[in-house]
């Protein structure tokens, strides 16, 4: 026997079946979340014929996609959302600015180690960084689990990605999962559970973790996860969280992926695909109009210090805006205590409020046709993020942020001090 | 083929349905809402439908009368959604053997399909439950039966 894996096991847990991979078993789910797109859940539910939400206190609401409103009809999404809840009397809903929802749950505590978690978006993968099993669902089936509270899913075949050496300078997490994602493929991993292990894995913070398990959607996979260790039960005992401790048994993934990063250096994904990725010195002659910081991937309070430690006394090109979007309230908060924000904002950034800002095109930063942007963000798709004449490549923070100072895609270890 | 060129994001503000289908591939296929005729079906390559778990993809596409996505493989997530909104979807290896202009007759529970051009090929049926959801109409309907209030004077 090659013993249980981690979405076995969590699986097994909540169908209270022992789930064979490959098996579809029910599972009743712990917690179940949705932005904006609730308003598209809520017609769903009312059209099942449903009246009560099984569980209120298992259901989290979160307006980060348009928030502030940026058109009327968003404004009447968010207000038939409000009315919605209200109604329901769902407890926990962040709707006055406190963030994106995958940097939000996390912080107010709703995320526990072992728990089945469904998200009405793709990269509610990022929970697993915590030991969750964490995955992206569809308006109406999460209107289904709002009414039933259970859902039906395949076990899913395990890859580990076993992540070992040291993180060279001028490298972050993201580079180590971009480079990932383009040894891989875009379908690399679909329908898997990615368990990212090894000691460059155990040296990252959580917040570099949850970069990881963030893009696991961008190469297919149902769930990514970092199984806890220290660092993971300091973050959830201070959020007042906890959970059940979950690992794979030895021997339980189906397929393997290991990766030295010794030897690592900046990566890019180049239009149009995230697994489209080369080395930043390559794309060296691409001048880029707009630089993003920010998203459910990169905008937190190491990404924005990141960014602030190589700008900190220095200007913005020119050529270039640079759009600083951080994750949520607290980041914003304590980029603000600790100098970080002063220093990104001296350097020319345009700083707005906490949300998912341009990432997926719905304001605060579209691009013209032909125009070309650097994002810490997670897609680079045709259309994105404005004009689908225009061009948007990826990056970590920290590449961002060079190639916000030199106005073209530039390896940060060119100009980091 | 991604879920922002099926239905760009920026337009997601829109719950209505109808309105918004009208800018479905625009991105890639200016006029495609125009052209899609009742039954028509989609064919396409590999990873159908990745990227976001917007359900407006598979909603818009069926709002336009598409009558199946055959693709070599699937996005997960789209692939859920397709058969909850009741939109059939079919993961064959054979795909691209399928030519432009080809009329396909695809049996979902027996897992065949064949086209006018020749191709006869199959693929792994869909498990009876997501079938009977399929043939539902997609997983509204098939849970309005779960919650539909008893009728007066049966006792319950």
């Amino acid at each position: 026997m090659s013993g249980r894996s981690f979405a076995q096991k969590v699986l097994s847990r909540a169908s209270g079946c022992d789930a064979a991979v490959g098996d579809t078993v029910v599972a009743k789910v712990d917690l179940a979340m949705s932005h904006e797109n609730a308003a598209l859940v809520s017609s769903k539910f009312r059209e099942m014929g449903a009246e009560r939400i099984w569980d209120p206190s298992r259901v989290v609401l979160v307006f980060d996609h348009r928030m502030p409103a940026n058109t009327v009809s968003a404004a009447e999404g968010h207000r038939r959302v409000r009315l919605f809840a209200e109604e329901m009397g769902v407890e926990s809903f962040y709707q006055h600015g406190e963030g994106i929802c995958h940097q939000v749950l996390p912080e107010m505590g709703h995320v526990r180690s072992g728990d089945l978690i469904v998200g009405s978006d793709s990269h509610t993968t990022t929970y697993g960084a915590f030991g969750a099993f964490a995955t992206g669902i569809g308006a109406t089936e999460m209107a289904a689990v709002w009414a039933t509270g259970e859902l039906w899913f395949r076990v899913p075949e395990t890859l580990r990605i076993q992540i070992d050496g040291g993180m060279p300078s001028g490298c972050m997490s993201k580079d180590v999962v971009l480079k990932a994602i383009g040894e891989l493929g875009a379908d690399g991993a679909d329908y898997c559970c990615v368990e990212y292990t090894g000691g460059t894995v155990d040296d990252m913070s959580v917040s570099s973790r949850m970069v990881l398990c963030n893009m696991a959607i961008e190469m297919g996979a149902k769930a990514g996860v970092c199984f806890p260790d220290e660092k993971t039960r300091q973050y959830l005992e201070e959020r007042g969280s906890g959970g059940d401790e979950l690992f794979s048994d030895e021997g339980s993934a189906q397929r393997r992926h290991p990766m030295d990063v010794s030897n690592l250096v900046p990566q890019v994904a180049a239009p149009h695909s995230v697994d489209n990725v080369l080395p930043a010195d390559e794309l060296r002659d691409v001048a880029v109009d707009q630089a993003v910081l920010g998203s459910c991937t990169n905008g937190r309070l190491e990404d924005l210090q990141a960014a602030a430690a190589l700008l900190k006394g220095r200007k913005v090109s020119a050529s270039t805006r640079l759009i600083v979007v951080p994750a949520s309230r607290e980041t914003a908060l304590q980029a603000m205590e600790d100098g970080t924000m002063q220093a990104l904002m001296e350097a020319g950034a345009i700083v707005t409020n906490p949300g998912c800002g341009p990432c997926l095109g719905a304001h605060q930063g579209l691009l013209a046709a032909g125009e070309t942007a650097i994002a810490s963000t997670n897609r680079n798709f045709r259309g994105r993020m404005g004009s689908p004449d225009a061009e948007v490549y990826l990056a970590s923070p920290l590449t961002v942020a060079a190639s916000a100072l030199t106005g073209r895609i530039t390896d940060p270890r060119e100009v980091m001090r | 083929m991604n879920t922002d060129l099926i239905i760009p994001g920026r337009y997601l503000d829109n719950y209505d349905i109808a309105s918004l289908a009208k800018h479905a591939m625009e991105d890639i296929d200016p006029g495609f809402a125009s052209k899609v005729a009742e039954g028509d079906v989609i064919v396409a390559g590999r990873n159908f439908g990745c990227g976001s778990s917007r359900e407006q993809a598979p909603l818009v596409l069926k709002e336009l009368g598409v009558g199946a996505v055959v693709a070599e493989s699937f996005a997960r997530i789209f692939y859920r959604n397709a058969i909850n909104v009741g939109l059939p979807v079919v993961a064959c290896a054979d795909a691209s053997l399928i030519e432009d202009g080809d009329t396909v007759e695809i049996d979902l529970a027996a897992g065949t399909l064949s086209s006018s051009s020749g191709l006869e090929s199959g693929f792994p049926p869909l498990p009876p439950k997501l079938l009977e959801i399929l043939e539902k109409g997609g997983l509204v309907s098939a849970l309005k039966e779960r919650f539909r209030p008893c009728r007066p004077g049966t006792g319950r």
